[in-house]
């Protein structure tokens, strides 16, 4: 086997407690996995191909070269280099082959180094990892939906229409909002819907406002998304109660001030009860209140965000409605209008007729059915193979079933805020319960001692660690979200384990900081990787060559 | 609720634990008037399983399956066979049910997995580096515009007539926000791309070119001389790949001299699935890396001295960088990168050029014979597996037309380029290894009739 020339070897890691090692670097069921590009696979192939026959246009697939074709006619002669216009590819590309049982066992023995829902309780705050139902992958994957193009004739995708129509109009009753956008690809991607949509607005009645408000408590995603679409970030305060500072918005509202982003519940797990009144105070000052909805699922069923004054808000439809996160994606981010905004939606979307059928709104006939459109934001309809679980989601849980989501998400949270509020210092417990997450800090833990050795500690244990300083207003956050699919026995082995590790954190025990320990790797250096960043793959170096691999990157 | 563990039993022991006499009391911080009291209006009852599939199933019913008839379409998506594996392997529950690797010591499979993903792509657009994906093609495009933008501090992009509408669409939209200075133009039935028109559109305030390669009419274009005015002004080349699997036969862009290389995955081991989700290829010079937007998985070592992987240069991105970040974006495609690596790793090089050669073979096979019907006239002289034809009639009606006929026959310009009368005669056809010669020969039929 060849190496990387960062020279580790699989068959050598130092081992402190002196364990015996294997000679291959494996630990029974703990599998080490050589790059794709370390395995020898140059000219191999896991994909036949049919053979192509002389004649007949399949001519023969030998060396990669086009084959031997009947004549071209005079109709389709080329004027110059071949048909590739003399381009064709020479130079090797330098893309290793693997047979199918090898790739298998390649990318499946990769799996087993990843935590994952299915493994687990995955508490992380704002990110809302609960199950992903399997019925959700089957009907994605029915050829109707999966085997369809998006630029077929609209009376070939009605089935395909009339999903993206039902699930609007469902977002549309479970948020008591106006309009919806379907068409952004992320969360991210929707608060730039939103914050279009508001500039749109703002632009048609000759109002250039510059300023966007956000809490200090708001994910990072929203100052980006403001700054992204041209708009000067400013933050306002919470108070001592981990809220929005209502007396200080109304104190920096303007003619300058075009939007306010806010997510409710908000980034600590807490409502923002004096919601209506920012709202109210945001619009009496001509400006437009964007709802961050990463934390939906606190509320759907219960609270419908158009009753509390909100202009736009994203749903991130691989937390509230269970599309797999898929290791980072793909996402899928609708945007929910007020009637003010909904005029300024993007293109395209999908509308139902008069006459029952479905058909796809955009540029050709925008200007008579949706003249205020900002524009396209993507190139097709958006993420249909996330609309089609999301539906599937929707329908299984009913009116009902997605209120008790509601009740069981936050009674989880409670129930865990409620299970360490003696172990860990949480700073807004007094005030009464918490919604979805339960935000704790680090205070009491002994000098030496962070967060992040707790976090690690808690991967020792199995479980994935909760999201860490974040937000930003607690000192050392952990924002622990359990979601409503982890049953009492699962939350109890959880807060078990945490309660362990938090004692062991306020004594002081230094052994924390070597966490973890039993996970596949032990912590990683992520100062070296961004100094010296390797991005991709190069060919060691022959033998006793300098080590070719480590490159300064420049552009600072 | 079949998805949802707790018991009533544990219900009422858990809210005695908190203290709480009831779960309304967990919500008292909604005012009072803004609590909904029964199931929210206007959605059904929960149901069984076996209910959601049989509804669920009956809507994918009312459409026209691609695989069902001859196919023809392209223009952005293609329909290539994806091997039963790479279905299997974006299924298994650590993939799928994974977070964003920010836990590096348990997520490692994934990471290595970005690593490789970025080092194929890379190689196949001829760049340096790539990140670990985008959304799609077209948000691809725009963040490659923005990101030329900040490298070379100027705000004028002329973008080819080749380049698709949507993604045109997407830049233009972006760009009444930021003010960037957008040259775009319509193509021409022609043979010939506008190469000289963005040749003599190259000045001291360009900041890029933009070229697509195959183009929306499918023909192949050298981007050695754009790539040279454009440095010799300055200027970055920034070329977008629609189809990847045209790679294998002709040289990358980045060989030609492209400095920002993005693209549309979805052609490698990601179904057509209505238009999303697909995935994003980005790639540039590593000199530019830290004006990438995306994530980006390096490699490092772990306490013991191990070979590891880990997210990086993370001071670009939003969660650190907030309103200074070269992106507000915040997740990339992982899942359908995947997808595209297992895919990609089961072609290889020699899969991957026989696949491109058997598409361009089986496209040559199609042109010659739709283009000796009387009438049709094939526009290009160079394509790889999508050409344009020009019909004596208009294209949109004749697509619906052969709809009736049980074939879907490639993309109207009408639908691309809708009111404009030089484009309306224009027919897009993809041709890919899944179209039988059954399936041309139902074509040619269909088109000569609707052309008579």
């Amino acid at each position: 086997m060849t190496v990387n020339p960062s020279g580790w070897r699989p068959s050598t890691p130092a081992n402190e407690q002196g364990e015996q090692q294997t000679v291959t670097g494996n630990r029974a069921l703990m599998l080490e996995e050589p790059l794709i590009f370390e395995m020898d696979g140059d000219d191999a192939t896991g994909v036949d191909f049919d053979q192509i026959l002389p004649g007949t246009g399949r001519g023969t697939s030998e060396a990669g070269g086009a084959g031997p074709l009947r004549q071209p006619s005079a109709a389709t002669s080329p004027s110059r280099g071949g048909f590739l216009a003399g381009l064709e590819r020479t130079a090797a590309i330098g893309l290793p082959g693997l047979s199918e049982p090898e790739m298998v066992r390649h990318y499946t023995r990769l799996s087993r180094q990843n935590y994952a829902i299915d493994l687990g309780l995955f508490p992380l705050g704002s990110c809302t990892m609960k199950h992903n139902p399997r019925l959700n992958e089957k009907v994605a994957r029915l050829p109707g939906f999966a085997d369809v193009h998006p630029l077929q004739p609209q009376e070939t995708v009605q089935g395909a229409l009339e999903v993206i129509n039902q699930l609007a109009f469902w977002l549309l009753d479970l948020t008591g909002m106006h309009g919806v956008a379907m068409s952004p690809k992320a969360g991210a991607h929707g608060e730039l819907c939103g914050l279009l949509c508001i500039r749109a607005a703002l632009e048609a009645r000759g109002d250039k406002r510059a300023v966007v408000l956000v809490p200090e408590s708001a994910h990072g995603t929203n100052p980006a998304t403001a700054a992204f679409a041209g708009y000067r970030v400013e933050n306002i305060p919470a108070n001592a109660a981990g809220r929005v500072d209502l007396e200080a918005l109304k104190a920096r509202l303007g003619p300058d001030v075009a939007a306010v982003m806010i997510t409710n519940p908000n980034t600590c797990g807490l409502f923002e009860p004096d919601m209506k009144a920012i709202s109210d105070a945001v619009h009496a000052a001509g400006a437009f209140v964007y709802c961050d909805g990463a934390n939906f699922n606190a509320i759907v069923g219960k609270v419908r965000p158009g009753d509390l004054g909100i202009d736009a808000m994203h749903i991130n439809l691989h937390k509230t409605f269970s599309t797999p996160h898929g290791g980072g994606g793909p996402g899928s981010g609708p945007v929910v209008l007020s009637e003010a905004l909904s005029p300024y939606g993007p293109l395209p979307f999908a509308a139902k007729y008069p006459d029952g059928g479905f058909r796809i709104v955009e540029e050709e006939t925008a200007g008579d059915e949706h003249p205020g459109a900002f524009g396209r934001m993507v190139a097709f309809h958006g993420q249909m193979g996330m609309f089609t679980r999301a539906l599937t989601y929707i329908l299984s849980h009913g009116a009902d079933g997605l209120a008790q989501v509601a009740e069981d998400a936050v009674l989880n949270a409670n129930y865990v805020l409620r299970s360490l509020s003696d172990v860990l210092d949480a700073p807004f417990a007094d005030a009464g319960p918490c919604m979805h997450e339960a935000i704790f800090s680090d205070k009491g833990f002994a000098d030496g001692v962070s967060t992040i050795d707790l976090a690690k500690a808690l991967i020792d244990e199995g479980f994935h660690p909760m999201t860490m300083y974040f937000p930003l207003v607690v000192h050392g956050a952990m924002l622990i979200e359990p979601t409503e699919t982890e049953s009492k026995a699962s939350l109890d082995q959880f807060t078990m384990a945490i309660r362990a590790i938090a004692e062991r954190a306020r004594a002081g025990d230094q052994s924390l900081k070597a966490a973890p320990v039993h996970a596949p790797r032990r912590r990683l250096d992520e100062t070296l990787a961004a100094r010296k960043p390797v991005l991709s793959f190069k060919t060691p170096a022959p033998d006793g060559a300098e080590n070719g691999a480590m490159t300064e990157v420049g552009g600072r | 609720m079949r998805y949802l563990p707790l018991s009533d039993a544990d219900r009422s022991e858990m809210l005695q634990i908190i203290g709480a006499g009831s779960i309304d009391e967990l919500f008292k911080d909604v005012p009072e008037e803004a609590r909904l009291t029964g199931p929210i209006h206007g959605l059904p009852m929960h149901a069984s399983e076996l209910a959601v599939e049989r509804h669920m199933s009956a809507l994918s019913r009312k459409n026209m399956v691609a695989g069902d008839v001859p196919f023809f379409l392209g223009c952005g998506a293609y329909r290539h066979h994806v091997p039963a594996s790479v279905d299997h392997i974006i299924q298994r529950g650590e993939f799928l049910t994974s977070y964003t690797p920010y836990q590096p010591e348990i997520a490692q499979g994934t990471l290595q997995m970005m690593f490789e993903f970025q080092t194929q792509v890379a190689r196949l657009l001829g760049c340096e580096v790539a990140n670990a994906s985008m959304y799609d093609g077209s948000t691809a495009m725009w963040e490659a515009i923005v990101m030329a933008h900040r490298i070379t501090r100027r705000g004028k992009t002329i973008v080819s007539s080749g380049v698709h509408p949507h993604y045109v669409g997407v830049a233009t939209t972006m760009a009444k926000f930021t003010e960037d200075d957008l040259r775009t133009a319509l193509p021409g039935l022609t043979a010939e791309p506008d190469t000289e028109r963005l040749l003599g559109a190259i000045d001291g305030e360009t900041s890029a070119v933009v070229v697509q390669y195959p183009d929306i009419l499918g023909r192949i274009t050298d981007l050695t001389p754009i790539a040279e005015a454009a440095h010799a002004a300055g200027a970055l080349l920034i070329a977008v790949v629609t189809e990847p699997v045209a790679l294998g036969l002709i040289k990358s862009p980045g060989e030609m001299g492209a400095d920002i290389v993005v693209g549309e995955g979805q052609s490698i081991g990601v179904g057509l699935q209505f238009g999303g989700p697909y995935v994003g290829l980005f790639a540039c010079r590593e000199k530019h890396v830290r004006q990438m937007p995306g994530r980006l998985a390096g490699e490092t070592v772990d306490a013991e001295g191990k070979r590891g992987f880990v997210l990086t240069l993370s001071t670009r991105e939003q969660h650190i960088r907030r309103e200074k970040a070269t992106s507000n974006i915040c997740t990339s495609s992982v899942l359908c990168a995947l997808a595209w690596t297992a895919h990609m790793t089961l072609l290889g090089e020699k899969g991957l050029r026989q696949l491109a050669a058997l598409n361009h073979a089986r496209a040559r096979e199609a042109a010659d014979r739709l283009a000796a019907i009387p009438g049709v006239r094939l526009v290009n002289d160079s394509f790889f597996n999508e050409f344009t034809l020009e019909l004596p009639v208009e294209a949109r009606p004749a697509v619906h037309a052969m709809v009736e006929k049980g074939v879907l026959g490639g993309v109207s310009l009408g639908r691309l380029y809708p009111g404009e009368d030089k484009l309306k005669n224009g027919l897009v056809i993809a041709v890919t290894e899944t179209v039988t010669d059954e399936d041309i020969a139902a074509l040619e039929a269909a088109l000569k009739e609707v052309v008579r």
